[in-house]
């Protein structure tokens, strides 16, 4: 319907002016060409060029040889040691993901019942991360996570823990980090998502006698699926690829997928395999984005539609 | 004895006066109106009966029973929304049993009552829909539907008919006043608009500036209004000022314009300056050199009736006119208006500074 009565004023308006509107072909094409040719010159060409890296053999000795081969992806494949990195990539970036859902959703509602000038103040806190340069942010968590940190230290001199708990190379302290930083995504999707909502839908729950909780549970929490999806997927892409965190707090040996393509291309300088393990990170992060879209927006297709 | 009694209900938001001290007691069984403009207070005061605003001062009281610091999920009251404010992601049946539900009512009992409720609102074959699918109209009778499943003490309806358009609308009043009686359910209207208000009701409190200024049957309200406010929102009314000249026991004597008027006073006590009201409806055109002297000004058809101003020595007069297949003096003609001084109202000019 909306479609229909949006297309026929244009259609009648254009009939006159037949020829005219035959010239403008050009011109969205030129408009756009800016922004096309930035995303063929700088996306699509280095991305094509990786997989054609991806595709050649490499010798120590001789480096990147002109012959092609399948070798780079069966050794992947083929070996535990990778299949180790992509699993712990995959666990971090669904760890984050869940803890940014279940930290960000609620918070993402009490900023909505925040008043006039807490509601800005607090919007400025939860976007703080994003403001702050990524090494000096990981570096003040380092800070806090060594064995003789903040945290470790008061932890043990209130008596909660007798040895430091390991927060510094490990998976737990680059989670927190991540969360910490991307958080902001998943609350300002779900901000969004949550002004579309009507503003009576809660008191309707609570007027039918759902507690609060269940109010919630059953009645908004459905309704910001959109929002919680769109912020997930942001949430998830960005850890699975995140370099610099697993770096600077997973440290040399607590390897990611992006890490350990950097050090394929820096220190083994063996460009195809770092080309190799980037494809397949894309590629992974491309199939399971798509999949959970498919599956949400199929399981809650109501919500979606609205 | 009364079942709902708000006593000096007050509501502050911060430095504005939202509802103050409002006293109101309805009956079981009941349905009554809080009819008035935007921003007086009327939907702040169905949201503190709700639960979903909390009282600055006062009690509610249901039954006997303090509920002023019950929460909303216990009062069990049924709520309609301007809104509807239905749950998109629920089916129209699950929107309606979700009350049913949250009692922990069994599948199959809930099922009946679902069942029940839609035929009720005639949207029996729909409950498999989901909200979206429905016309305007029928999302209406869902969101009536879903307050009315959990048989609640008290039905709260915050202006549920302004999303209607007019036609569909006066098949509601009337549809949604049958059930209301089928039912027995006491019943509280918000509304700003005094045709749905009169339609519906058995008592009809006006409100402005956060208080009832007159609380009345419909009839009674609109032939006695208590005050010039209620007297201009409640239809359309031809105001006048005078001054007392005398009273009698009956009669208060209102110099108009040199014009001297007798007009029943009620048992006011009457003095000085005064409004005088009078309906379009309650004047007469008569042939020019009959009653008082004036002009018509503009002459409007509106179908089962005709409106016309008139201007004469006491002002711009709103006639209207029941259209009996005769067409009135045209623009421009000379008239005279006449009257009988019983419909003539008359109030003390002090209430006219706040209204």
């Amino acid at each position: 319907m909306a479609d229909a009565t949006v297309a026929m004023p244009a259609a009648g308006a254009a009939a006159p002016r037949r020829k005219s509107s035959e010239g403008a072909g050009a011109a969205p094409w030129l408009l756009a060409s800016p922004a096309l040719l930035l995303f063929i010159g700088l996306l699509l060409v280095p991305l094509l060029l990786t997989v054609l890296l991806s595709f050649h053999a490499f010798d120590g000795a001789r480096g990147v040889l002109p012959d092609t081969t399948w070798r780079n992806y069966v050794e992947v494949f083929s070996d535990g040691y990778y299949h180790e990195i992509f699993l712990r990539t995959g666990g971090l970036a669904l760890g984050v993901t869940l803890l940014c859902i279940v930290f960000g959703v609620p918070e993402t509602l009490i900023l909505a019942r925040m008043k006039s000038p807490w509601r800005a103040l607090f919007l400025i806190v939860i976007l703080g991360p994003l403001l702050i340069s990524v090494v000096v942010r990981t570096l003040g968590w380092a800070i806090l996570f060594g064995n003789n940190g903040l945290i470790n230290s008061s932890l043990m001199s209130l008596g909660i823990t007798s040895e430091p708990v390991r927060l510094m190379f490990s998976m737990t302290g680059v989670a927190i980090a991540l969360t910490h930083v991307l958080i902001p995504f998943m609350v300002i999707s779900v901000w969004a998502n949550l002004q579309k909502l009507d503003p009576q839908v809660e008191n309707a729950g609570l007027s039918l006698g759902a507690s609060p909780l269940k109010v919630f549970w059953r009645v908004m929490l459905p309704q910001l699926l959109p929002g919680i999806l769109s912020g997930g997927i942001i949430v998830f892409a960005l850890s699975a690829s995140a370099f610099a965190t697993p770096a600077l707090l997973g440290g040399r040996k607590l390897k990611v997928v992006a890490t350990a393509a950097y050090d394929e291309f820096l220190n083994t300088l063996n460009w195809p395999l770092g080309a190799t393990i980037a494809m397949l990170l894309l590629l992974a992060n491309v199939v399971i984005i798509l999949g959970a879209n498919r599956w949400v927006e199929r399981r809650f297709s109501q919500v979606f539609d609205a | 004895m009364t079942f709902l009694s708000l006593k000096k209900l007050t509501k502050h938001f911060d430095d504005f006066v939202a509802v103050e001290s409002l006293d109101l007691d309805i009956e079981r069984g009941e349905f009554i109106s809080l009819l008035g403009p935007s921003g007086c207070g009327k939907t702040t005061t169905l949201q503190m009966i709700a639960g979903f605003v909390n009282p600055t001062r006062g009690s509610i009281v249901l039954e006997g029973q303090d509920i002023t610091a019950l929460r909303p999920e216990k009062r069990g009251m049924g709520v309609v929304f301007q809104s509807y404010a239905l749950f998109p992601h629920m089916t129209v049946e699950a929107n309606v049993g979700f009350g049913l539900e949250m009692r922990g009512m069994g599948h199959s009992e809930r099922a009946q009552r679902v069942g029940e409720t839609l035929d009720l609102v005639r949207l029996g074959g729909l409950g498999k829909r989901f909200t979206r699918e429905l016309s305007g109209g029928q999302r209406q009778r869902v969101a009536i539907a879903r307050a009315l499943a959990i048989r609640p003490q008290l039905l709260l309806l915050d202006e549920p008919m302004s999303n209607l358009d007019a036609k569909l609308r006066e098949d509601m009043h009337i549809e949604l006043r049958a059930i209301q009686r089928h039912l027995g359910i006491t019943t509280l209207l918000v509304t700003h608009d005094q045709v749905e208000a009169m339609t519906m009701s058995d008592r009809i409190a006006v409100m402005h500036g956060g208080k009832i200024v007159q609380l009345a049957m419909p009839f009674e309200a609109y032939e006695q209004p208590g005050s010039p406010f209620a007297s201009a929102f409640l239809g359309k009314t031809n105001s006048l000022t005078g001054r007392i000249v005398a009273s009698n026991q009956r009669c208060a004597i209102v110099d108009v314009n040199e014009r001297q008027l007798h007009i029943p006073h009620g048992g006011r006590s009457l003095d000085g300056e005064v409004h005088v009201f009078v309906r379009p409806e309650k004047l007469r055109l008569s042939p020019a050199g009959d009653g008082l002297p004036g002009q018509v000004k503009t002459r409007v058809f509106l179908g089962n009736h005709w409106m016309l101003q008139v201007d004469t020595t006491l002002g711009l007069m709103s006639v209207s006119l029941p259209n009996i297949g005769e067409v009135p003096p045209a623009e421009g003609s000379a008239v005279g208006l006449t009257w009988s001084d019983d419909d003539l109202r008359v109030l003390p000019r002090q209430e006219a500074a706040h209204g």
